[in-house]
């Protein structure tokens, strides 16, 4: 099956070593794109020479060529969308998953802003055209959510979810309860660790959590709710008091999402966990547990984010698309 | 069980025996705080743990002791949760809120613990609340809820099995 790929950061890297390290997953690169250049072949693209280009000089392709030529021109069954995230616009991103699907192109994406502004448009417009638009990385990186709900819980009814979807997050409460470090203090540290972006808004006012609880919501219950819909409160207000007090009774503070349709819940809060609580671990992971009428309660665990373990989503969507649709390796 | 009996010294003390007498556990006793001032009496409620058919055998013995029961509700648990609060607690003052809360006759709040941040700093405190029903709970930490947004309070609450 022929790949492209659309964005050459973080994520975009991961997916191009992992298909250039594994090549007998019968995914062969043909096009690829970053915010300055692009570069097509549909024979397929040497990915170590392109990698190596992109890190010398900034760019991985040619100057004259863009993402929109790649996606409009070049030969692929599957366009992979792995632009940043814009909460409010969703572009380029929507733009972007609009002109493959057009061309009848199936489209994986890490990519939050067009599925939780757009979600409901593009997987019309995806089965309009006979095409699958997946997104398994843009909810909680590594773990296996939409396959979990698509194919394990397949007949069950979702009663209710709740989940740490924020790593930064939960690395900051991690710190701050066991060291005793203010909020300011454990935001640095996770700055130096990498954890933490120049501008952490996203992840410790719960924003990053609520788009992903809005992208589940509507991906479970198909129930139109935004991102306004979310009851949201960050963790930026938290003291060490208060997680010594929780200390006391045995217990922590997590950053926890949580929606229960038949109660109307849609909210991003920090939450007293019992340390016990199968949602209370340490670090950058996340977790997710879902309540069910037959499973009953499910919780997974793993990596919320990382290079490779971004890309581990997205090649696990691209080679469910293979199957399914495209025989042809 | 809700109990009402004469607001006199001893009363309380004598309605309670009985409780062991007939092998009971006393788990809670909750207080109306403001008695009914015209005809003195006091309301009770009581959480306790009976052995298999000694409930006839005690109401027996409350009568006998003067005291009227209003209610009786079996198998009702007690519940308990506590909450953290966190912002310029010590400007605000809190007894109110403790009154309305205790004023339902149904919850009470049982402990607080205030951190003293240096001055003008957000201060951070724990509440218990207990109740004797999960309805009554609801009730109690709605008036938290309430009280904390007039406030500008973050209240912080356990996370309970969603579904
Ligand atoms: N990082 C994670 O662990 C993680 C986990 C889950 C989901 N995600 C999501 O995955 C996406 C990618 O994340 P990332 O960490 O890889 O971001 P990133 O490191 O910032 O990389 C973004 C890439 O997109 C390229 N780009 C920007 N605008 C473009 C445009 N108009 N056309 C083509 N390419 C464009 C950039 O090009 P230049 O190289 O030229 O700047 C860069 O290569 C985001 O939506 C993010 O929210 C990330």
């Amino acid at each position: 099956m022929k790949v492209a790929l659309i964005g050459l950061g973080s994520v975009g890297r991961g997916v191009a070593e992992m298909l250039a390290k594994k090549d007998d997953l019968g995914l062969v690169l043909t096009g690829i794109a970053d915010s300055k250049s692009a570069f097509m072949d549909p024979d397929g693209i040497d990915i170590t020479r392109v990698l190596a280009k992109k890190k010398k000089t900034g760019s991985c392709g040619d100057q004259h060529l863009s993402a929109a030529d790649v996606i409009k021109k070049a030969d692929y069954d599957a366009l992979v969308e792995v632009t940043p995230t814009n909460a409010l616009s969703g572009e380029p991103a929507i733009g972007h998953i609009k002109a493959a699907l057009n061309r009848k192109k199936h489209v994986v994406t890490s990519n939050k802003g067009p599925i939780a502004l757009a979600g409901k448009e593009l997987r019309a417009m995806a089965k309009k055209k006979g095409v699958s638009l997946r997104y398994e990385a843009t909810v909680a990186g590594a773990i296996p959510v939409m396959h979990t709900l698509e194919h394990g819980l397949a007949g069950n009814e979702i009663l209710a979810l709740y989940g740490v979807l924020n790593g930064t997050c939960n690395f900051i409460l991690t710190r701050m309860a066991a060291e005793g470090l203010t909020y300011e203090q454990a935001l640095m540290e996770a700055r130096e660790m990498g954890y933490a972006e120049a501008d952490p808004t996203y992840d410790v006012q719960g924003i990053d959590a609520a788009i992903k609880l809005v992208i589940l919501a509507n991906t479970i219950w198909d129930n139109g709710v935004k991102l306004a819909d979310v009851d949201r409160t960050g963790i930026d207000l938290l003291t060490p008091d208060a997680l010594r007090l929780a200390d006391e009774m045995g217990c922590t503070i997590r950053l926890i999402a949580e929606a229960n349709p038949k109660k109307r819940l849609l909210r991003v809060s920090p939450r007293i966990l019992d340390k016990n609580h199968p949602l209370v671990f340490e670090g950058t992971l996340n977790a997710l547990t879902l309540e069910t009428d037959m499973a009953k309660q499910i919780t997974l665990i793993g990596r919320g984010a990382g290079s490779v373990e971004t890309a581990s989503a997205i090649i696990g969507d691209l080679l469910y698309i293979r199957d399914r649709y495209v025989q042809r390796a | 069980m809700k109990l009402e009996m004469k607001d006199s010294p001893g009363q309380l003390v004598a309605a309670l025996k009985p409780i062991s007498e007939v092998g009971g556990n006393i788990i809670a006793v909750l207080h109306q705080r403001d008695p009914d001032p015209d005809n003195h009496t006091l309301n009770v409620q009581i959480v306790l743990d009976l052995p298999k058919g000694r409930l006839d055998n005690l109401v027996a013995l409350l009568k006998d002791q003067g005291v009227r029961i209003q209610r009786i509700g079996e198998e009702r648990l007690l519940y308990q949760r506590s909450v953290i609060l966190i912002g310029h607690l010590m400007h605000t003052g809190f007894s109110d809120t403790f009154d309305q809360i205790d004023s339902t006759g149904f919850a009470e709040m049982t402990e607080l613990v205030m951190s003293m941040p240096a001055v003008n700093e957000r201060s951070s405190s724990r509440i218990t609340i207990k109740a004797v029903s999960r309805d009554d709970m609801e009730a109690a930490l709605a008036i938290l809820r309430r009280v904390s947004q007039q406030k500008s309070l973050l209240m912080i609450e356990p996370l309970e099995d969603a579904a």
